[in-house]
């Protein structure tokens, strides 16, 4: 789900925080985790009520965030202004989402094309249990499906675990699997994907000096998503931590059932968020009733957020923007990483400081930002790695995929603008990236080749 | 960026689809489609880039009202330059990313009789097909804009032109020198389309 992050108000209409990009239920799972990112995101719009029924811009921008509402009597003065700021933020928004999920994605595909660890198969998740290697197609094909039907189900009822915990507010509970999950992801995942590179260009590392950058990297992480840190620490974490499990689903996911089980984790964030009944919708509305903060959730947030001295405490910073899935539950492979990281204290990260009201316009200014979610990060990066290791090692299908998942996000983050309330952020772009994969690389690739070998130009 | 790559995938559509419905062996005829496929591509990227204005067009109008003084904050020239710019980088990339991944790796330039230059003349064309689609992107608003379709027909007939001139690799000096000849020209009228004048230059040289 997309939201966007106002502090501003406490009164934000929840599409502040719905706009960020979050993908609700696209748990980043790795092999057996999800985060329960619908959650989050849900929380973070939970503290926005609309207030009234501002009209934004038709336009195309995504709005920064219409923020506040205070006073009634001021906002229609201060409207044509904010629609203005609206407008302006909206823009930078949507180029604020983009320079962290392109990074990501370079990250993931410079790993896939450069270490051959990432593309090797050796073995499947347990959440996957079908293998893909029937020397027939219908065989195969049905194979994937009951591949995403487990896997999927995994995925639902762990976001239905998590709605129920906080539901009966188990916090410690959900605190401590986030916690437990991110340290496996910080240290276990990125032990060996160092080792994998250093393996790659036959760097030699003693254990000592591995130890040492390992625990420093591993312990700063930590901080830095669950306590306090400067901000762009924390996104580069995040990125981070996000291609790290976007590197563990490439490999460990066969072929057809990746590419199906991205179709049908968009079709469940779309249904998820959007359905009356859907869990992620449940808990940000649960945690509208108690108006409170959502627990520190995978959320990427572009910025600080502070919270203004206002009646909720709401900083929307957070949301659980992921499904996390519960590490210690498989126990198959080594690699499976307990979900992300979770949550993003970081957005708890700005100190609360209690600004008087009336300071209220500066502080929007100052606090706009967006959230996306991590599983949102994760599974784009997976779409890329994807087209990136196996189209035939062509890079126009990975650059058209690449170009396809933005522009989802733009539009995504135009219906945001539009909607004001939460959106999954994966089924537009997970569609278009469908799309130009499998057409790039079935019908450009070999008119391009033909081209090139002319050395034709169009 | 997005539209540029749409139009390339209708485009390769036709052509598959033209090359499965054809005989394979024929070279001649295959050469043919390749041809015609690349008229076509050339034909759709230039429809797209006409939607894309139309696009902008109605995106600026809403701006423009919203804004406060009545005019939206990005002028059409600068959005006609993105745009032109956006298309002539996807296209660009395309074109030679495939090329450099394979530079990197061991080989021989030519070997099987093919011209040595291969590697170096496709950057020159690279870099004169991003810089003409940049100066068609401004040249082809700015006659939209003003409604002087003479000037469109111009722009695409250029483009035709050039990608026709790139069949005649590799005897380089036919196709090389004269691309980079409509380059410098378009580069002038786009110049000059834009608002441009000697009188500018010199300000901007002299301050």
């Amino acid at each position: 789900m997309i939201t966007f992050m106002n502090n501003s108000d406490s009164e934000e209409e929840p599409c502040n925080e719905r706009t960020s990009l979050m993908s609700a239920e696209s748990p980043p799972v790795p092999s057996y985790q999800d985060g329960l990112q619908a959650s989050e995101a849900g929380e973070v719009q939970a503290h926005r009520k609309r207030r009234t029924g501002r009209s934004r811009s038709p336009n195309n921008i995504a709005d920064g965030d219409m923020s506040d509402s205070g006073v009634p009597v001021r906002e229609s003065a201060l409207e044509n202004e904010e629609e203005e700021l609206t407008l302006k933020y909206g823009a930078k928004h949507v180029i604020m989402l983009f320079v962290p999920v392109t990074l990501c994605m370079i990250v993931v595909v410079a790993t896939i094309k450069s270490v051959r660890f990432y593309t090797e198969k050796n073995g499947q998740l347990i959440y996957t249990p079908f293998s893909e290697d029937t020397p027939s197609v219908g065989q195969r094909l049905l194979n994937s499906v009951l591949n995403t039907i487990i896997m999927i189900s995994v995925i639902v009822v762990m976001t239905v675990f998590l709605v129920l915990l906080y539901k009966y507010r188990c916090y410690k509970f959900i605190h401590g699997w986030l916690i437990l999950s991110s340290l496996m992801l910080l240290f276990l995942f990125t032990y060996i994907y160092l080792g994998e590179v250093l393996k790659t260009y036959n760097v030699a590392m003693d254990y000592p000096t591995l130890f040492l950058v390992i625990w420093n990297f591993g312990a700063v992480g930590m901080i830095c998503i669950h306590w306090k840190g400067p901000l762009q620490l924390q996104q580069a974490y995040l990125i981070m931590i996000s291609a790290l499990m976007a590197l563990v689903f490439i490999k460990y996911l066969p072929e057809w059932s990746a590419w199906v089980i991205l179709g049908a984790i968009s079709i469940y964030d779309l249904m998820a968020v959007l359905c009356p009944k859907g869990p992620l919708r449940m808990l940000v509305e649960t945690a509208q009733e108690r108006n409170e903060p959502i627990f520190p959730a995978l959320i990427y947030s572009s910025a600080m957020m502070w919270t203004v001295g206002m009646a909720k405490p709401d900083t929307a910073a957070r949301g659980p923007s992921q499904q996390m899935w519960d590490a210690a539950e498989d126990g198959r492979e080594d690699h499976r990483s307990p979900s992300h990281t979770d949550s993003q204290m970081s957005e708890t990260r700005s100190p609360v400081p209690t600004r008087p009201i009336t300071s209220f316009e500066e502080l929007e200014e100052e606090e706009r930002g967006v959230k996306l979610g991590l599983g949102d990060f994760i599974f784009y990066s997976v779409l890329v790695g994807k087209a990136a290791a196996t189209a035939s090692g062509d890079w126009n299908t990975t650059l058209a995929c690449f170009v396809a998942i933005l522009i989802g996000l733009c539009l995504t983050l135009l219906l945001l603008a539009v909607f004001k309330k939460a959106l999954p952020a994966l089924p537009i772009s997970i569609t278009f990236g469908l799309v130009f994969y499998f057409s790039t690389d079935n019908l450009v690739r070999p008119f391009m080749d033909t081209l090139a070998s002319h050395q034709l130009y169009i | 960026a997005f539209f540029w790559l749409v139009s390339l995938l209708l485009a390769s559509l036709i052509w598959f689809v033209s090359v499965r419905l054809s005989d394979r062996e024929d070279a001649k005829l295959q050469y043919g489609l390749l041809i015609f496929g690349a008229a076509v591509s050339v034909l759709l990227q230039e429809a797209f880039r006409f939607a894309y204005f139309k696009l902008l067009k109605k995106a600026d109008e809403g701006l423009a009202t919203i804004s406060e003084d009545g005019r939206s904050p990005i002028s059409l020239r600068q959005m006609a330059y993105v745009s032109g710019l956006s298309f002539g980088i996807i296209s660009g990339v395309f074109s030679v990313i495939n090329v450099l991944a394979d530079s990197i790796g061991p080989g021989i330039v030519g070997i099987h009789g093919d011209s040595p230059y291969y590697f170096i003349t496709s950057a020159f064309l690279t870099m004169a097909l991003v810089l003409l689609h940049t100066f068609w992107g401004v040249i082809f608003f700015d006659a939209c804009e003003r409604r002087r379709y003479w000037c469109l027909g111009l722009v695409v007939a250029s483009h035709l032109l050039t990608s026709g001139l790139t069949f005649l690799n590799p005897w380089y000096e036919a196709s090389l020198v004269p691309i980079f000849i409509i380059t410098l020209c378009t580069g002038l009228w786009a110049f000059f389309t834009a608002g441009g004048s000697f009188r500018n230059i010199l300000k901007c040289l002299s301050c």
